[in-house]
């Protein structure tokens, strides 16, 4: 079992730390490889997409070619995760502020999201929510996060908070708008990994 | 879900809104035009500036933040977060920068400083900062009185990036000496880098600083950018080297390319090719004393 965290930018040893205590937990092993380059992603069994700044993602799978490869792997069922930045590159539309950068997103989820839907980093927050995989609340870590504004009928939403979805599903692709990586709770990385392990 | 539990500008959301920059590059900038350059080329945040290091270098007299309608602009033209730059020890900058919507705060050496003493109190702050250091007692003094990132000091708007690399080293070889040692002897490291206690036995348990550790001050080319990675950097900073290349909006990109590809020696030479001159500089040998940056902040 192979997964990949997609490296270009962003938060990505903590998405590594986090898989490895998630699989430790669990009593599990997995390969957990960090991607920069095209060439690796058809190799893995499920993908991680971390957060960081979508912008510069977007760009940058675009030039390494990292992009279409994500996307075959989606064709081929395989499970994705995205938090944050990744919420919004697995999107099908932006909003005003994702268009006028030209932003390069997937279009893997039938959703369109807001970029900064909570606003700029003083208004970023931490506060508990519920999600209907979980028995008890979640400490989520909002930071300059997205929301999803629209979902088409193939999304389940999970959690929405001040109106907004932050949280949904479609098949095998979780979008989440805060940040499981940045917390010590692993309960989210499992009900990922209960995906395909 | 009810708004009134949200807890606001908490160590967590301050020191993670650092570690979505890290692999990234910051670019200073002084206009909406150079904003979308940078934001274009992939930046994962600009600093605004009234004027780039090396401008305010030539300028000399007294550097303060920069004028609020600057930064205004550049926050309504991009999408990325807008870092600024207040004076050590001036916390009323600090507070307009955070009323103007900026997402992090650089308490810089790059200006003059405000208070010979003491720096800004950042624990009182919902914004973020970043801060400059020499050493590692300097960068655990900055983590201590609130910093969400550490920077090298470097040497600002000289386009030599030795001084970088000496800081780099100097922190990270710091770090690696605390391996293995006992108690008693980080207690008297504490002592003599004026460090709290707690944050040494910290940085030597994660065996790095507790925060995202970028590198600045000097980086000039994607080669100095692909360097600061090697070394061990979490990211770039690039003031001067940007806007003073010949050809900004190739410069940018590259540099961008560069830190992607930190570790392809056959990668960074495509990348190098035909993206015209870097910044003139100067080598920081030549400068008086009593204009080297590095040595404000205490």
């Amino acid at each position: 079992m192979r997964i990949g965290v997609i490296a270009i930018q962003g938060d990505i040893s903590e998405h590594v730390d986090a898989l490895a205590r998630a699989l430790e937990e669990r009593g599990s092993s997995a390969d957990i490889v960090t991607i920069k380059h095209k060439g690796i992603v058809p190799g893995c069994d499920a993908l991680v997409l971390p957060g960081g700044e979508s912008t510069t993602l977007g760009r940058l799978l675009i030039r390494e070619g990292i992009a279409d490869e994500i996307r075959q792997m989606h064709l081929a069922g395989k499970p994705i995760l995205g938090t944050c930045a990744g919420l919004i590159l697995l999107a099908r539309e932006g909003d005003e502020q994702v268009k006028k950068t030209n932003q390069h997103l997937l279009g893997i989820m039938d959703t369109k999201v807001n970029r900064n839907a909570f606003g700029r980093q003083r208004e970023s927050f931490e506060t508990g929510i519920d999600l209907p995989f979980l028995d008890l609340p979640y400490n989520a870590v909002f930071i300059r996060a997205p929301g999803i504004v629209e979902c088409g009928k193939d999304v389940t939403i999970l959690t929405q908070l001040d109106g907004m979805v932050v949280a949904a599903e479609q098949g095998n692709v979780l979008a989440l708008a805060f940040h499981p990586e940045l917390t010590l709770d692993t309960r989210v990385h499992q009900y990922f990994l209960d995906k395909f392990i | 879900m009810e708004l009134e539990k949200l807890r606001h500008g908490t160590e967590l959301i301050k020191r993670g809104f650092a570690k979505m920059q890290k692999g990234g590059v910051i670019m200073d900038v002084t206009t909406p035009d150079q904003a979308r350059i940078a934001e274009e080329a992939g930046a994962v945040a600009v600093m605004a500036l009234q004027a780039v290091p090396a401008d305010i270098r030539k300028a000399g007299g007294v550097a303060r933040m920069a004028d609020p309608q600057i930064i205004a602009d550049i926050i309504d033209t991009v999408t990325i977060p807008v870092m600024a730059k207040a004076r050590i020890g001036h916390f009323v900058e600090a507070e307009i920068l955070q009323a103007l919507g900026v997402d992090m705060v650089d308490e810089s050496e790059v200006l003059t400083p405000a208070d010979n003493k003491y720096h800004i109190d950042k624990t009182d702050f919902t914004v973020p900062f970043v801060c400059g250091a020499r050493n590692l007692g300097e960068a655990l003094r900055r983590i201590n009185e609130g910093a969400a990132m550490i920077r090298t000091k470097g040497e600002a708007g000289t386009g030599d990036v030795s001084e970088a690399v000496k800081h780099m080293k100097q922190i990270l070889g710091e770090v690696r000496a605390l391996k293995g040692m006992s108690r008693e002897e980080m207690t008297r490291i504490a002592r003599e880098i004026e460090a709290p206690v707690e944050l040494v036995l910290e940085t030597a348990q994660m065996q790095r600083l507790p925060v995202v550790n970028f590198a600045a001050g000097g980086v000039a080319t994607p080669a100095d950018a692909a360097l600061m990675m090697r070394l061990g950097a979490d990211g770039v900073f690039v003031g001067s080297g940007i806007f003073k290349a010949e050809i900004p909006e190739k410069m940018a990109v590259a540099i961008v390319e560069a830190v992607n590809n930190y570790d392809n020696p056959g990668v960074l030479a495509d990348i190098s090719k035909g993206i015209g001159a870097g910044m003139k500089g100067i080598s920081v040998d030549t400068i008086p004393q009593d204009q080297v940056l590095q040595t404000r902040g205490w």
